[in-house]
């Protein structure tokens, strides 16, 4: 048997959790889901049609947000009662983090991110390394394999189950397990306007820009053509932009109709995050850059001209 | 207040990566070695809490003896004393890892009142070494942090979700792991450079364990190169651009 960790916010769950059901499904069509603090009847549903049969909710008056070492409590309560084969969750931060506390319970091996398992003893994994740009084949020595999903490694398929039936359980908590809670939440520091995470356009600048002045053409192209402005870690190491607007492995991970780089080399861990955009422009002295081997269209020049070209043509074509 | 960050040396691969012969490292003859930007805002984020509120900044590293490099840079910039347990080069797995800092940890006469550390590492990216270090510590553990206040005997946090901030408090001791974005790490000035040479960085030995988590093979991953359409140079290739866009409708 296998056991899913679902997470969710408040009641809603995480999509990336849907792909871990459906990995689970490739190594033991025997499925069994778990959601910490969460209500069961909600999410019976949508488990039982991505393929678990049972979804265990773990309950306790401690647990009333997300409280990650309670989680870690209450799967390693629920893997002494199931003895799974293994425990899977998203590989998101929360997934991740859960996970890892699980693990160090149990003092036994984790791997994260992972595109694909075999299990066996030991276990092989395929797991995802430098952003995604090396695999690396590992082999997991542990009776439980305990790992997580690389997102987007695997879609989510609909099984058209039916309803999971739904068992309740209260984990044993120490009073350690709940000391670290969220208090609150706000809205964080967005700037009104688009998000970088729901912009169609995001024009993006890197050392290549020159300093925070050159950002004003950047945002006037971004603005016209209903997008946001994004950059690169130099940009905003030097503090020409905040950082709610760096784009790859440490920033956002974006993937935008169109992404227009300007004056951005393309280091792997910039390409990390804008990949997956569908249309990708590069603007760069520079015929040599590496972002060309992942672009769409280029232009080899200086954005400080191309870029306010460009604004006034898309002006005149607009009309 | 005694702060400690732990860091890992790693290579400084921006472009494409090549892999050793035996394709269980990356070849990095021709690489610097750095630590993460989650490394570089921990040690910067020690270095201002010790500036405001007195005390101390220990850093620590396992890792091969070179990685005194990476310690030696880091002192610069305001740390107070470094520990490098040596390793003979080969990557130690988390579990390996974590029980390795946790005896150096145990093994200081400093009590730390917070331990800082990168959200992840830049190379192998386990997500574990600092939640394993808090069970074993018996510490409380705010992980992906990226804005904090220390006041009160607490430490006060905040992490950036998809749809907003969300906060979290610990009491002290704790350990706290950061983001980049958590502020801007100082370059080191040229007395800062001149003191770190001076500055104690304790060298030590570990037992080797037997990992748990055993890595076989790197192998690249498959890119999709897409190789540009070249539309022209200069402003000359704008009207190129302009029809592209037009195609794509992303004009409306
Ligand atoms: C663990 C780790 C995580 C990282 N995470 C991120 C991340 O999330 N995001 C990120 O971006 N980086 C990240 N980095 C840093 C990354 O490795 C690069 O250092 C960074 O992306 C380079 O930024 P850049 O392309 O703006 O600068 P450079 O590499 O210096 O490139 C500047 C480019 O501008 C071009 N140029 C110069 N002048 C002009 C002009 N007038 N007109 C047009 N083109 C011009 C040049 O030809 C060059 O291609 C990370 C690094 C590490 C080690
Ligand atoms: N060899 C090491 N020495 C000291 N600290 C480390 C080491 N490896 C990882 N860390 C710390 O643990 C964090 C998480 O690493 P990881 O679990 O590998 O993702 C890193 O950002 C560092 O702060």
């Amino acid at each position: 048997m296998i056991l899913v960790l679902i997470d969710h916010d408040r009641g809603e769950i995480d999509p990336l959790s849907l792909r871990a059901l459906t990995a689970a499904q490739k190594l033991d069509q025997d499925v069994q889901a778990v959601v910490i603090g969460g209500d069961g009847a909600i999410l019976a549903g949508i488990a039982g049609e991505y393929g678990a049969k049972v979804l265990h909710v773990a309950s306790h008056s401690e647990i009333g947000d997300y409280t990650p070492m309670a989680s870690g409590r209450a799967l390693k309560d629920l893997v002494a009662k199931l003895n799974p084969a293994a425990v899977l969750a998203a590989g998101s931060p929360r997934g991740n983090e859960q996970l890892a506390h699980l693990a160090a319970f149990l003092d036994i091996p984790m791997a994260a991110e992972c595109s694909e398992i075999t299990l066996g003893r030991p276990h092989n994994v395929l797991r995802a390394r430098w952003a995604g740009n090396l695999i690396e084949s590992a082999l997991v020595h542990s009776q439980l394999l305990v790992a997580t999903i690389l997102s987007f490694s695997t879609e989510p398929q609909s099984l058209g189950g039916p309803v999971a039936s739904v068992v309740q359980f209260e984990p044993a908590l120490e009073p350690a397990d709940s000391v670290v809670k969220i208090l609150s939440r706000d809205a964080g520091e967005s700037k009104g306007g688009v998000s970088l995470n729901d912009a169609k356009v995001i024009v993006s600048g890197g050392r290549g820009v020159g300093g925070p002045d050159g950002f004003g053409n950047l945002e006037e192209l971004a603005t016209l053509l209903g997008g946001t402005v994004g950059c690169s870690r130099v940009v905003t190491s030097s503090g020409w932009r905040p950082h709610a607007e760096q784009v790859g492995q440490t920033g956002t991970k974006v993937a935008p109709d169109l992404y227009i780089a300007a004056g951005i080399s393309g280091a792997m861990q910039h390409i990390a995050g804008m990949k997956n955009s569908k249309t990708i422009v590069v603007i760069n002295t520079d015929p040599e850059a590496p972002i060309l081997r992942y672009a769409d269209y280029a232009i080899i020049g200086d954005l400080h001209q191309v870029i306010p070209a460009l604004t006034s043509a898309i002006r005149v074509a607009k009309g | 207040m005694d702060v400690l960050v732990c860091l890992k040396r790693v290579p400084l691969a921006g472009g494409t990566l090549i892999l050793t012969p035996d394709a269980r490292d990356i070849e990095t003859k021709h690489l610097g070695f750095g630590i993460s930007p989650h490394e570089e805002n921990a040690v910067e984020a020690g270095v201002q809490l010790v500036e405001q509120m007195g005390g101390t900044l220990t850093l620590l590293t396992l890792g091969p003896s070179e990685a005194e490099e990476q310690l030696r840079s880091q002192l610069a910039i305001g740390a107070t004393r470094a520990v490098l347990i040596e390793t003979d080069g080969q990557e130690w797995d988390p579990q390996g890892t974590a029980a390795a800092l946790v005896d150096a940890i145990k093994a200081e006469e400093t009590k730390f009142d917070l331990i800082i550390f990168g959200a992840e590492s830049a190379d192998s990216a386990g997500y574990q070494i600092h939640i394993r270090m808090a069970h074993a510590l018996a510490l409380p553990i705010v992980t992906n942090v990226k804005s904090m206040k220390v006041e009160n005997g607490r430490v006060t946090c905040d992490r950036v979700v998809a749809n907003g901030r969300e906060r979290y408090q610990a009491p002290l001791p704790a350990i706290v792991t950061v983001r980049d974005g958590l502020n801007i790490p100082r370059y080191p000035s040229v007395p800062g450079r001149m003191q770190a040479r001076k500055k104690i960085v304790d060298m030590k030995k570990a037992e080797v364990r037997v990992p748990k988590l055993e890595k076989v093979t790197l192998a690249l991953a498959p890119s999709k190169d897409k190789s540009a359409q070249i539309l022209g140079k200069g402003a000359d290739a704008v009207p190129a651009l302009v029809d592209v866009l037009r195609q794509i409708g992303a004009l409306r």
